[in-house]
């Protein structure tokens, strides 16, 4: 299936709405958090929301996720990279939080 | 000529899906930084915290660049045809700009801290902000030097499928550091500020 | 001129000097012998700027042995000053060098010993077993080996200028802080560990692509031999597991030399941060150890019951689960660093979880046995000695598994008695049964088998008289790292009983030493002529002893598993069509950049500027110099492949 024509096409459509899409977010995000739209808690799962659908946006628009042929190896190791990535911020802040509380006042 | 038979198998794809793994080992090296601050980001000791110290609009502003810095190098085409050296070169320039003056910007910021009396010594949360933003900073410098190792021969001798595979990597690089980018802006300036 | 380096840094006592001396003489022998024999630009050549995976491995396995017996002689020291330091005597051993004592033997062993075996596997075997020529990135493979030496070079020289870590062979801080650990021994350990971290990471990273890519036609992943699957397992721990090792060594070394802090006792850094974040690589280390020895006992039970191996599938199925779980199990190592019970639980049922996929690999090979026709070679019989000896530590793992309980065993001899009981009889008897199966493949002629039997006795008998006595310690309240202790509390006959048992070990190891010798001197006479010694069932044993460079002459077509065995059942004879094969030329860059990088870790652990600004300049030239060369394969013509096929398949008379 792969020759040795490199195939990357560059689809002006893809960085444009990718652009737009991360300008908005990152704008919506900035002002909720510039004009107190929220409560603190609030504002920090809003914005976090956020720049989770930031992050999508530019993993499909630039990076391409899960367009790639089969096997599809880049969408594997991706979401195996994020399952790990959770293990440990979610793992780490629970321990860390725990051992803070408990041993820290 | 070399390229093509320097293997049997298919080297493009293999090199891209290999450089694809670093990154996402790079990713794990980030969330370790990430862990590291959110969990000392507190630890003031008795200096100044985010609130007191980031400028949002700053912030903001290095956002942009860098957001447009990889957009345009989306849009630099990779194509052994001669007619698209020019604009290979026109939209990878803008990257570089782009790229180049976030890095200015972001050096000017830490410099602010540092002649503040608020250097990577002054505090746990102090060190985590340096080194997290700093790391990043530090990928993208070392990605703006591999921009200008890479160009240098396709402006000598233009396009092959070498340099098409290796800039094909350094796209991927580059995407990928405004993708944690967004994460930085978010958690540390974002979540600092109030 | 030469940053914080003196000559003070140059004096040592009795014993280090007895070891530095028979290091530098063992090296210039080495040169010597090489000299001697004029073969010091062959050595260079064909060795040291090699590409070739199977050279690769036999010198990850070198420096691997090499490291073993510095670590032993370390166990020993341990073991001989605990023997006889109590009451009045105070042992042979100086305080602070008993504590580099323990560092460095825990350092060497995990990382030079065990990553070092593992890496050798992947680069002897992965490619064959899986019908491939080369590795995905050969230049990468030896940019890996290079940095694993440079950072077995930094622990060595630690020996010879200035001193090795006392903060045991993870640092914890605050003690490996500069505040309490003010010389260069913590940096030596911290830049050893970090440039052979890299390389790991670079090669797990090459062996993964290896096997998704560069499979030969028709072994799809449920085809691949279970030693590929164990491996693949060992590589997507690798890759998720050594960055953090890297962000956490990179934050202590910033703590150090930038006076940061991430885990100081001041300025508000949390030492309990770097526990947490050591353990999150930790765990998965230790699983990355002995996924590859797992994954040789199940071609080692198959190959000597005559019998293809019971349940594939689920074997498979528990690699899989054994490295998810193994992300999820790390707290396990820090019970009573003071979380509270819902974590401690959580962490303390994740951790009794993963014995229920090792069982099932356990049981697998015993069924594999049944009911075959079992050949007691040497191979098999390390599987005997892990099989009863892994198990009996996997079991005090489950009692330690048990917060409360852990609260007891926790840094008391009984731990210590436990991992060894899981690395001894897992990783090391794993590389062992290894060496003995695979030595015939890459040198051409077979092991002594008698000698070699004398060894596995040796070993398993000593390894059992030396740690089973430290369970009993444990629970008597002896805890590890003690250099002296009273006789009121009892301990010193069982302290004893260990210390003869290390020296069985070396006799083990001397057995060990005097087979590969005697197998050298009597090669002639255990030539093996087929490539198959062992009616092998895995494409590795359809080459021949040693295989020619590019592995197989024509890539072979699979269709199930145990490939070769099917392909010798069919006995097919198709005339051969040979085709052009490229093989990566031979460079000396990737030593060049091991070389830099040991550069490096030297001028920063002795602050030398200069040296450090330019061996970290040096690394990007050379990638440039390497990236830049445009002829970096060459040709053998399907006339010479054809011309060195007639060759080997003619009688050697």
């Amino acid at each position: 299936m792969d020759t040795n024509e490199p195939h990357y096409k560059v689809s002006v459509a893809s960085c444009t709405v990718g652009f737009l899409v991360s300008v908005l977010l990152t704008a919506a995000a900035y002002f909720t958090v510039t004009e107190q739209l929220f409560a603190k808690k609030t504002t920090v799962i809003v914005i976090g929301i956020f720049a989770f659908l930031q992050a999508v946006a530019q993993l499909l628009f630039f990076l391409h996720l899960g367009q790639e042929g089969k096997p599809r190896w880049q969408t594997l190791t991706f979401f195996s990279m994020v399952t790990v990535l959770s293990i440990l911020i979610i793992g780490s802040l629970w321990i860390m939080y725990n051992l803070n509380y408990r041993m820290m006042n | 000529m070399n390229e093509v038979s320097n293997s049997t198998h298919d080297s493009y794809s293999t090199t891209l899906l290999g450089f694809w793994v670093y990154l996402m080992t790079d990713c794990i090296l980030f969330t370790t930084l990430f862990a590291t601050y959110v969990v000392l980001h507190n630890n003031t000791y008795g200096g100044p915290s985010g609130r007191e110290l980031f400028d949002l609009r700053f912030a903001l502003t290095e956002t942009f660049l860098l957001l447009v810095s990889s957009c345009t190098s989306g849009l630099a085409p990779l194509s052994l045809d001669k007619k698209a050296l020019k604009k290979t070169f026109f939209w990878f320039g803008i990257t570089f700009l782009f790229g180049a003056a976030f890095l200015v910007l972001e050096l000017s910021e830490f410099t602010r801290f540092v002649e503040g009396g608020n250097g990577w010594t002054r505090s746990a949360f102090l060190s985590a902000f340096f080194t997290l933003v700093g790391t990043h900073g530090l990928h993208i410098s070392i990605g703006l030097l591999w921009m200008i190792v890479l160009l240098v021969p396709v402006w000598k001798n233009g396009m092959t499928l070498l340099s098409c595979k290796r800039l094909h990597c350094f796209k991927l690089f580059w995407h990928f550091l405004d993708v944690v980018w967004i994460f930085i802006f978010t958690v540390v300036y974002l979540m600092g500020a109030f | 001129m030469f940053g914080i380096l003196t000559l003070d840094a140059f004096k040592h006592d009795a014993i280090e000097m007895i070891a530095n001396i028979s290091m530098i003489l063992g090296f210039l022998g080495a040169l010597g012998l090489l000299i001697y024999l004029k073969r010091v630009k062959w050595f260079w050549r064909e060795w040291i700027c090699s590409l070739d995976p199977k050279k690769i491995g036999v010198m990850y396995a070198t420096v691997a042995l090499l490291m073993l017996f510095k670590g032993l002689v370390d166990a020993l020291m341990l073991r001989a000053q605990q023997m006889f330091s109590v009451d009045a005597h105070q042992g042979f051993l100086e305080t602070s060098h008993f504590q580099q004592v323990f560092s460095a033997h825990g350092t060497t062993m995990i990382f030079f010993v065990g990553m070092g075996v593992v890496f050798s596997l992947f680069n002897l075997l992965i490619p064959l077993q899986i019908g491939a020529r080369d590795v995905a990135f050969p230049f990468l493979n030896a940019i890996s080996f290079w940095l694993f030496g440079a950072g077995a070079l930094l622990v060595n020289v630690s020996l010879i200028i200035g001193n090795f870590s006392a903060a045991g062979w993870l640092a914890y801080p605050p003690l490996s802080e500069l505040q309490f650990s003010p010389d260069v021994g913590v940096d030596y350990w911290i830049w050893s560990v970090q440039i052979a971290g890299i390389g790991s990471l670079l090669a797990g990273i090459n062996f993964l692509l290896t096997i998704c890519k560069m499979r030969c036609p028709g072994m799809t992943l449920m085809k691949m031999p279970l030693f590929v699957w164990a491996s693949l397992g060992a590589l997507i721990l690798i890759i998720f597991a050594f960055p953090i090792l890297t962000a956490t060594l990179g934050m202590l070394t910033l703590d150090r030399v930038f006076d940061m802090h991430f885990f100081t006792a001041g300025s508000g850094g949390n030492p309990m941060m770097y526990v947490n974040l050591i353990w999150a690589w930790g765990h998965p280390e230790v699983y990355i150890l002995i996924l590859p020895a797992f994954g040789t006992f199940s071609e080692v039970v198959a190959t000597f019951s005559q019998k293809r191996l019971f349940g594939y599938k689920s074997m498979v199925w528990a690699i899989g689960a054994i490295t998810i779980l193994s992300f999820i199990v790390w707290l396990h190592h820090f019970f009573t660093m003071g979380a509270g019970a819902s974590v401690n639980a959580f962490f303390g049922i994740m951790t009794m979880l993963i014995a229920i996929p090792t069982g099932v690999k356990i049981f697998n090979w015993l069924f594999t046995q049944y009911r075959g026709r079992v050949l007691f070679k040497t191979p098999l019989l390390w599987f005997f000695g892990f099989a009863i000896a892994f198990t009996i530590g996997g079991m005090t793992g489950m009692l330690l598994s048990i917060p409360p309980v852990d609260f007891q065993f926790h840094n008391s001899l009984f731990l210590i008695a436990h991992f060894h009981s899981m690395i001894l009889p897992g990783v090391l008897f794993g590389f062992f049964s290894a060496f003995s199966y695979w030595f015939p493949k890459f040198s051409g002629f077979k092991l002594n088998e008698k000698l070699g039997r004398c060894a596995c006795w040796c070993w398993i008998v000593g390894f059992l008289v030396a740690f089973m006595p430290l369970y009993t310690l444990g629970l008597m309240g002896a805890t590890r790292r003690l250099n002296h202790y009273e006789s009121s509390t009892g301990w010193q006959p069982l302290f004893i009983i260990a210390g003869c048992g290390i020296v069985i070990i070396i006799l083990g190891a001397t057995f060990q030493i005097l087979q590969i010798v005697v197998s050298v001197i009597e090669r002639k006479k255990n030539l093996d002529t087929t490539g198959d010694p062992w009616n092998g069932r895995t494409l590795e044993w359809a080459t021949s002893s040693p295989p020619p460079i590019y592995n197989f002459a024509i890539v072979p077509e699979v269709t199930d598993i145990d490939a070769f065995w099917d392909q010798k059942l069919a006995k097919k004879k198709e005339t051969p069509v040979y085709e052009d094969i490229h093989i990566p030329k031979n460079t000396p860059i990737g030593a060049y950049i091991g070389g830099s990088a040991f550069l490096l870790g030297f001028g920063i652990i002795w602050h030398i500027t200069w040296l450090t600004i330019l061996s970290a300049a040096a690394i990007p030239f050379f990638l440039i110099v390497r990236l830049s060369e445009k002829e970096t394969e060459y040709c053998i013509s399907a006339k010479e492949v054809n011309a060195l096929e007639d060759a080997r398949r003619r009688p050697t008379a």
